[in-house]
C-alpha cells in the first residue's frame, strides 16, 4: 500500500540518520577533529576513506557521521519548540478569539513577514554561535505555520457538537482545548512539524555555513559545505558527501511525515493500538 | 410574576425560561463599521413539567435552535433568565459548568459531527463522570456500561471508535453520553432528522422509553411535525424569534389559530389523502398579513430580523393554549 511505502522509505532514511547519529563512535574508528593528516589530503572515495577525505585529510565519512548529530539535534530540539509554542499559541487564539486572537494573528504575520532565516540571523548574532543559541534561534521563529493550521483548524472544530457537547458535560475549556481539540490536530501538526524539521536541518546547515553555527573544526553538515567551497572543482566529494546526507534527511523527514499523517488518521485503523 | 416561582421551589416548573432574548452583533458595511443586531429570540417565555415533552418547531431560523444552546448554556442570553427547580442558571449566579451538566444535557441533531473521532465510546462516556469526581474506575466502568445497555448497544463494543458505528447507533452513543450524568433536563436538538427514514422510529421509541425508566423530561427542537405529532405532551411554535402560539399538542394539532401553526400543520404530508388542497396557504397569500397577526408569508418578503418585532402578546384562548396577538389599537 501506497501510505505504507511512505512511512516505510521514511523512516528507513530517518532511522539511518538515527543509527549514524547515536553509533558514530562506534561505526568510525577515527576522531571527527583531531584525525587530521595533510599527508592524506583530499583523497578520493576508496576502501580506507569511503567517502574520501577534505582539505585537512579528515575522513569525510567520519565527519558526517558527527555532523548528523548535530542535524538531529537542531531538527528535533528545535521543532519542539517550534510546535509547543505554535499548538499553545494557536489552539488558545482559535479558541478564545477576541483581542487574543487578533494579538496571536499579529505576530504570526509579523513573523511570517520576516524571513524566517534572517531572523534567526539576527537572534544567532545576539546569541553568538553554538549549538544551543541554534535552537533558540531556530525554535523561535519557524512557529508560524504550526499556530495558523492549529488556530483554522481550531476554528472549524470548536463550532463541532462533540466540542459543544464536552462543553454542556463540564469540561473546562483547557481540557476541552487537550483533550477534544488537540488529538484531533495533531495529523496536520506533526505533518508541518517534520517538514519543519527539514526546514530546520537547513537553516542549520545555511547558518553553519555563514559562519553563525556550529564552528569548525566541529563538524556539522552545513559548516563542512563551507570547506568544501574552494574544493569543488578539484574534490567534489567533499562537498556531494554533506550534501547528500542532507538531502536524504530532509526527504526521508518528508515521507515519513507523510506516511505517519496517513497513518494517525483513526479512518484507516480500526482498533486503537 | 415570576416571584411566587423563584421562592417556592416544589409548586414551580422543573424549568422556566423567562423573558429570554438574544441578540447577535453583525459588522455590515464595508469596513464593518456599522453593527447590526440580529435578533435571534424576543422576550420568550416558556415552562417545561416535569416527565414533559415539549417539542419547539418552526422553520430554520426562527431561533429554536439559539434556544436550545441558552438552555444548556452554549449561549449566553442577551435579556431574560431560566431557572431550573427555581433556581436561576443564567445572569450572575449561574452555576459552574460541572454543575450544570446535571440540570440540563443535549442530544445534537448530526451523530457524525457529535462525536469525537479520537474517543472511544468508553472514554467519552466515562470522562464526564470523571468530571463529577467519581474516580473509582470500577464505578465509572460500571455506569458506562449499564448506561450502553440501556440505549440498546452492547457493552462489548466500548473500546470501539466512533467510526466503527452506523448512524443510528452513533445517535445512540449520543444519547447515552447526554444521559449518563442522569440529568433531569434532555434538549433534543432534531434528534431524528439525520438519520435514515427507517431507524428513525427506532430511536424516537428509544426516547419514549428512556423519558418513562429515567423519568426525564425533554425539550425537542424539531421541524418534522410527524414526530412532534407522535412525541411531545405540549407544542410551541416559533416564528422569527417568538413564540406565536403554545399548548396542549392535541389543541395545537387540532385547533390551529396562527396562521403560521395552520401553515405548518398544512404542510405535512397526509398519506392518505391523493390530494391536498393548499388552501391555507392560498387564503394567507392572497389577502396579505391577517388582521391581528404578526405574520408576513414569504410571498411579502420576510421578517426584518434587525429591528424588534411589533408590540404583541401572548393571548389566551382556552385551556392551555396560548396564542400570539397584536394588539388592534397599537
Amino acid at each position: 500500500m501506497g501510505l505504507r511505502l511512505n512511512l516505510v522509505l521514511g523512516g528507513t532514511l530517518c532511522l539511518i540518520v538515527i543509527v549514524a547519529a547515536v553509533l558514530a563512535p562506534w561505526l568510525t574508528p577515527l576522531s571527527p577533529v583531531m584525525d587530521a593528516d595533510l599527508m592524506n589530503a583530499e583523497l578520493p572515495p576508496s576502501a580506507e576513506f569511503w567517502f574520501g577525505t577534505d582539505a585537512q585529510g579528515r575522513d569525510v565519512f567520519t565527519r558526517i557521521l558527527y555532523g548528523a548529530r548535530v542535524s538531529l539535534t537542531v531538527g528535533i530540539g528545535s521543532q519542539l519548540i517550534n510546535t509547543t509554542i505554535g499548538l499553545i499559541l494557536g489552539i488558545s487564539a482559535g479558541y478564545f478569539g477576541g483581542w487574543w486572537d487578533d494579538l496571536v494573528n499579529g505576530l504570526t504575520n509579523l513573523m511570517l513577514s520576516v524571513p524566517s532565516l534572517i531572523f534567526a540571523l539576527a537572534i544567532m548574532a545576539v546569541l553568538g554561535p553554538g549549538l544551543s543559541s541554534l535552537l533558540i534561534a531556530l525554535g523561535l521563529t519557524n512557529w508560524s505555520w504550526t499556530c495558523r493550521i492549529a488556530r483554522s483548524s481550531t476554528l472549524s472544530l470548536k463550532s463541532q457538537s462533540y466540542v459543544q457537547a464536552a462543553k454542556t458535560l463540564g469540561y473546562s475549556d483547557f481540557r476541552i482545548m487537550l483533550t477534544q481539540i488537540l488529538p484531533n490536530i495533531v495529523g496536520p501538526v506533526l505533518v508541518i512539524a517534520t517538514l519543519g524539521m527539514g526546514d530546520a536541518i537547513l537553516a542549520e546547515a545555511a547558518l553553519s555555513f555563514l559562519g553563525l553555527g556550529i564552528q569548525p573544526p566541529q563538524p556539522s553538515w552545513g559548516n563542512m559545505l563551507t570547506d568544501a567551497r574552494e574544493l569543488i572543482a578539484i574534490a567534489p566529494w567533499v562537498a556531494i558527501f554533506p550534501g547528500l546526507a542532507i538531502f536524504m534527511t530532509v526527504l526521508g523527514l518528508n515521507l515519513f511525515g507523510d506516511g505517519l499523517r496517513d497513518w494517525l488518521d483513526p479512518h484507516m485503523r480500526t482498533r486503537p493500538v | 410574576m415570576s416571584g411566587a416561582f423563584t421562592m417556592d421551589n416544589r409548586a414551580g416548573p422543573l424549568l422556566r425560561v423567562e423573558n429570554l432574548s438574544v441578540h447577535f452583533p453583525v459588522r455590515t458595511g464595508l469596513l464593518g463599521r456599522s453593527r447590526r443586531l440580529v435578533r435571534a429570540l424576543n422576550n420568550v417565555d416558556l415552562t417545561l413539567e416535569k416527565g414533559e415533552c415539549l417539542s419547539v418547531v418552526g422553520e430554520s431560523g426562527c431561533g429554536k435552535s439559539t434556544l436550545a444552546f441558552s438552555i444548556v448554556g452554549l449561549q449566553t442570553p442577551t435579556s431574560g433568565s431560566i431557572h431550573f427547580e427555581g433556581r436561576a442558571i443564567t445572569g450572575k449566579a449561574q452555576p459552574s459548568r460541572i454543575e450544570r451538566a446535571r440540570m440540563a444535557q443535549i442530544v445534537f441533531q448530526d451523530p457524525y459531527a457529535s462525536l469525537n473521532p479520537r474517543q472511544t465510546v468508553l472514554t467519552s462516556l466515562a470522562a464526564p463522570l470523571r468530571l463529577q469526581g467519581i474516580v473509582n474506575n470500577g464505578e465509572v466502568e460500571g455506569r458506562v456500561m449499564e448506561m450502553m445497555r440501556l440505549v440498546g448497544l452492547s457493552p462489548d463494543k466500548a473500546k470501539c471508535f466512533p467510526h466503527e458505528f452506523s448512524g443510528g447507533q452513533r445517535q445512540r452513543i449520543g444519547i447515552a453520553r447526554a444521559l449518563i450524568l442522569s440529568p433531569k433536563v434532555v434538549v433534543l436538538d432534531e434528534p431524528v432528522s439525520a438519520l435514515d427514514v427507517s431507524i428513525r422510529a427506532q430511536i424516537i421509541n428509544l426516547l419514549l422509553d428512556l423519558k418513562e425508566r429515567l423519568e426525564l423530561s425533554y425539550i425537542m427542537i424539531s421541524h418534522d411535525l410527524s414526530v412532534v405529532e407522535h412525541m411531545s405532551n405540549r407544542v410551541a411554535v416559533m416564528y422569527f424569534g417568538q413564540v406565536v402560539e403554545e399548548g396542549r399538542w392535541d389543541r395545537i394539532f387540532g385547533n390551529p389559530a396562527h396562521p403560521y401553526t395552520r401553515r405548518l400543520i398544512a404542510a405535512i404530508p397526509d398519506p392518505f389523502a391523493a390530494f391536498t388542497t393548499p388552501s391555507l396557504i392560498d387564503e394567507a397569500g392572497a389577502q396579505g398579513p391577517p388582521h391581528g397577526f404578526d405574520y408576513h408569508p414569504r410571498e411579502f418578503g420576510t421578517h426584518d430580523i434587525y429591528s424588534d418585532p411589533p408590540a404583541s402578546q401572548l393571548v389566551s384562548i382556552g385551556d392551555d393554549h396560548r396564542v400570539r396577538l397584536v394588539p388592534a389599537a397599537a
